[in-house]
């Protein structure tokens, strides 16, 4: 569904990733897996072109997404949840999904904001508050939230457990795998092995901004020096 | 009390026009981040395109008809800028963007000037509307009642627009974070364009509305600016019933101003903008910036470097060029080389708050024409000798800076863009109205060199020895600590301070140094032409050195001097041309366009493109 290949991108002068080169099928839930630093919120921002790679090229169900502008990206179906939230705070729960807001694709679910209060209780006692009225665990499902209000088919995760509480961290990946269960796609990027292991099928590990591995998470687990030597465990 | 209610009403019917045009500007500011100077520009073409608008719609219903068509006629045309010229410049360095809309604000002096011709136009009066009402007695004109019953509901449409419709929560969100809204599948551009729209024609509105009341002329569209940069930041950036608070307080209050302090109406306003910036520095309804809130991503800034062998041997020549052009030149060249040499001299040191030190300001003729002033006062009452005046000019210009970067510096951005306009404006409309001392409109007149530089030549050499001594002293200061703690103040004020840098002091160091240089340029620039009028003070003077900096690159060293320098020359020239604005006008969007790092900046990459030029990363 999405191929990446050989795809280079850089801060200026500074090289953040270098050939990277993987895929993800439909249906599955890839963990995009490094230390800090590694690189992992640039291949996002890359997927979504908010960072323009230099080189290589990204395809989504056939669309070359290199220099697209990123409403288009968004347009063809992806979804893209930013690791720092970046919810509008000062708009209210109902505005920030309205933001949110996509027509309905053939493709995949179609979401409207009561399947999200399903989803997100919390969000439903909160929809009148305005963003920056609302804690870290509520912010972050907000996000979520809102990426989903465009009906995405592929759902691009950047490290949802960062910086929220275990409870709310289980949470997450009870919703993750819900959307894996409505037959969403999903890349997330995580450092946390163990999260990784609890929602995801495959996995890639970059270092540095070069590609380490691209498995099954069982082959990963199988091959426990790979994940010494690149995640802090 | 009638009259005092008649007053009143009078206030807020001239806040109509005022609020309309506001907050078309804030709203604009709030989603592309662009101070758009050429806002009242399209206040103007609402005027002009309403008075044609009328002439073709008869009657009270095509009165309103005519107005409501000339919103929709002047939003398509901000539409054509938006798309035309400021598109290809979103990507530019933060507020180059600026430059572009000072372009336009030529470009459509020019053409209203081609399509209407010179004269004021007398507005049509309102059909329907043309009498008084006795209030208490006291006469009220129907129009102004009018005026004070619809605006009201216009803010109210604007409110519900922004605060209740998809296209408002947009609008909002994209004011906090456009990138996130357009990783959302939202088409940015054309939520801009959307925007800009918006905006225009609120400024169309603003001046068909006032029509009855003020007609049309050549000048409203920087008088009204003024104006509205006030009533923004006195209502806080971005705020609708800000605005509209703003709109009334200083027009309420400039009413009463004409009524019991006739002579210091102008004064007035300012000094309201500053006391309320004082006490709520974000304006009554605004919220403090938040620096790098909106992600824009630009190069990191080139360390700069002292000039290599190559770079003083051009200098050199060029000096040489200049110190011998009594041999080849006429002496209008002379002259003309002066008003250019001073001219450079006043860009340089804004360029060195600007570059160097990342503050904007948007009221550095406040100096410029401070200097002027001090210089021309002291000869005119003190008979001061020219050479004591031009000593003295530079220190009455560096005390003022102190005085005026003293409140500034407390605001950052935006905000300390507006607040150095409105200490201009103060100064400006003092020299205006104070004509006991300043003689007004009349200017300071009879000022002229000692005996020994009042010919052409001694004159053209004393100011090359003056402004280049002055070039090279700020190039000086900024490869100096000092300049190093400005350049850091600049970058990261926070990582600035940890290291032991108090970063306002220097940076009030640095304005106080900007404001003496350009007190020097202005000190000269009296002697030169022996006379002094309020316009050096005016806001179309700060600006100049503003596109100047912006064109020549704000992040080289000699930005500054090469756009000064480029921008006298060019308009030397064009000036003999009569439509010479549309023609600067163009010639500074096409610039913007071609060259967003400016004349230096892009020179210097096309150096380094050729291999004529080593990049930096090949250095040592």
């Amino acid at each position: 569904m999405l191929e990446l290949a050989s795809v280079n991108s850089f801060y200026a002068k500074a090289h953040v990733l270098s050939d990277l080169t993987f895929s993800v099928a439909r249906g599955q839930v890839t963990a995009l897996l490094g230390r800090n630093g590694a690189g992992k919120s640039t291949t996002m921002k890359s997927i979504m072109q908010l960072v323009v790679p230099r080189g290589g090229s990204i395809r989504f169900q056939g669309h070359d997404l290199v220099g697209l502008p990123p409403h288009k990206v968004a347009k063809l179906g992806l979804g893209y949840v930013p690791e720092d939230r970046r919810i509008f705070t000062d708009l209210t729960v109902l505005e920030n999904l309205e933001v949110g807001r996509q027509p309905a694709r053939e493709d995949t679910v179609t979401w409207t904001r009561d399947m999200l209060f399903d989803l997100f209780p919390n969000l439903a006692e909160r929809r009148h508050n305005r963003g920056k009225e609302m804690s870290g665990g509520e912010q972050q499902m907000l996000t979520i939230a809102r990426t989903l209000m465009g009906n995405p088919s592929f759902v691009l995760l950047d490290e949802p457990s960062e910086g929220i509480a275990p409870v709310i961290v289980e949470q997450m990946a009870r919703v993750i795998l819900q959307l894996k269960s409505e037959g969403l796609t999903v890349l997330l990027s995580e450092q946390n092995l163990h999260f990784a292991r609890a929602v995801a099928d495959m996995a890639v590990i970059i270092e540095a901004g070069a590609q380490k591995f691209h498995g099954t998470l069982e082959s990963l687990n199988a091959q426990p020096e790979i994940r010494d030597a690149y995640l802090s465990v | 009390m009638g009259f005092f209610i008649a007053q009143f009403l009078t206030g807020l019917a001239n806040a109509s026009a005022l609020f309309m045009v506001a907050s078309g500007l804030s709203l604009i500011f709030g989603v592309t981040r662009i101070v758009n100077f050429a806002h009242g520009s399209f206040y103007m073409l609402g005027a002009y395109v309403g008075y044609t608008t009328m002439q073709m719609l008869p009657g009270m219903v095509g009165f309103w008809a005519a107005i409501l068509l000339t919103g929709v006629i002047v939003g398509l045309i901000g539409v054509i800028v938006e798309i035309c010229v400021l598109r290809p410049v979103y990507r530019a360095p933060e507020l180059f963007q600026l430059v572009a809309t000072f372009g336009v604000i030529l470009v459509i002096q020019d053409l209203t000037l081609m399509t209407w011709g010179a004269e004021d136009l007398m507005g049509p009066r309102a059909p329907g509307l043309t009498g008084i009402i006795r209030i208490m007695g006291e006469p009220v004109p129907k129009y102004d009642l009018a005026l004070v019953a619809i605006t009201p509901f216009v803010a109210l449409a604007l409110w519900f627009l922004i605060t209740k419709t998809r296209v408002g929560v947009l609008v909002r969100a994209a004011t906090q974070d456009r990138e996130m809204v357009g990783a959302l599948g939202v088409n940015q551009s054309w939520l801009f364009t959307g925007v800009f729209f918006l905006g225009c024609a609120m400024a169309g509105l603003g001046g068909a509305l006032q029509l009855p009341k003020g007609g049309a002329d050549l000048l409203m569209d920087f008088t009204i600016l003024t104006s509205i940069f006030v009533v923004v930041v006195i209502g806080g950036m971005g705020s609708l019933p800000g605005a509209y608070l703003a709109a009334v307080l200083v027009s309420v209050l400039g009413v009463f101003g004409v009524t019991y302090i006739p002579q210091s109406t102008l004064v007035l306003i300012f000094v309201i903008m500053v006391l309320v910036l004082m006490i709520r520095p974000y304006g009554l309804f605004g919220r403090p910036e938040v620096a790098g809130e909106h992600g824009q991503v630009g190069e990191p800034e080139r360390p700069i470097k002292p000039a290599g062998p190559r770079a003083r041997m051009i200098v050199a020549a060029g000096l040489a060029v200049l110190a011998l052009m009594p041999v080849y030149g006429s002496s209008f060249a002379m002259v003309l080389t002066t008003d250019i040499l001073i001219f450079c001299l006043f860009a340089a040191s804004l360029h060195f708050m600007l570059g160097l030190g990342g503050m904007v300001s948007f009221g550095h003729a406040a100096f410029y024409g401070g200097g002027a002033y001090a210089a021309a006062l002291l000869v005119t009452y003190a008979g001061t000798p020219m050479e004591l005046a031009l000593l003295l000019a530079p220190l009455g210009a560096g005390l003022l800076a102190v005085i005026i970067g003293w409140v500034c510096l407390r605001l950052t951005g935006v905000y300390f863009a507006m607040l150095t306009l409105a200490f201009s404006q103060l100064l400006w409309s003092l020299a205006f109205q104070w004509s006991d001392v300043t003689r007004g409109d009349d200017g300071l007149v009879n000022i002229w060199p000692s005996a020994w530089a009042s010919s052409t030549m001694v004159f053209f050499y004393l100011t090359l020895v003056i402004c280049v001594g002055g070039i090279v002293f700020l190039r000086h200061a900024a490869h100096s600590p000092f300049g190093y703690a400005l350049r850091a103040a600049r970058d990261s004020t926070r990582q600035a301070e940890a290291t032991g840098i108090h970063t306002k002091r220097v940076q009030w160091a640095a304005f106080a140094l900007a404001g003496a240089m350009a007190g020097l340029a202005g000190g000269l620039f009296v002697f030169s032409k022996g006379s002094v009028f309020p316009n050096e003070l005016e806001i179309v003077r700060s600006f100049d050195a503003l596109i100047v900096v912006f064109l020549g690159g704000v992040k080289t060293l000699s930005g500054g001097v090469v756009g000064g320098a480029a921008l006298e020359g060019v308009k030397d020239v064009l000036t003999r041309f009569e439509y010479w604005r549309l023609a600067l006008g163009v010639l500074i969007i096409v610039v913007v366009i071609l060259a967003p790092d400016g004349l230096v900046g892009t020179a210097r990459k096309l150096a380094e493109k050729w291999g004529l030029m080593r990049a930096p990363e090949d250095g040592k």
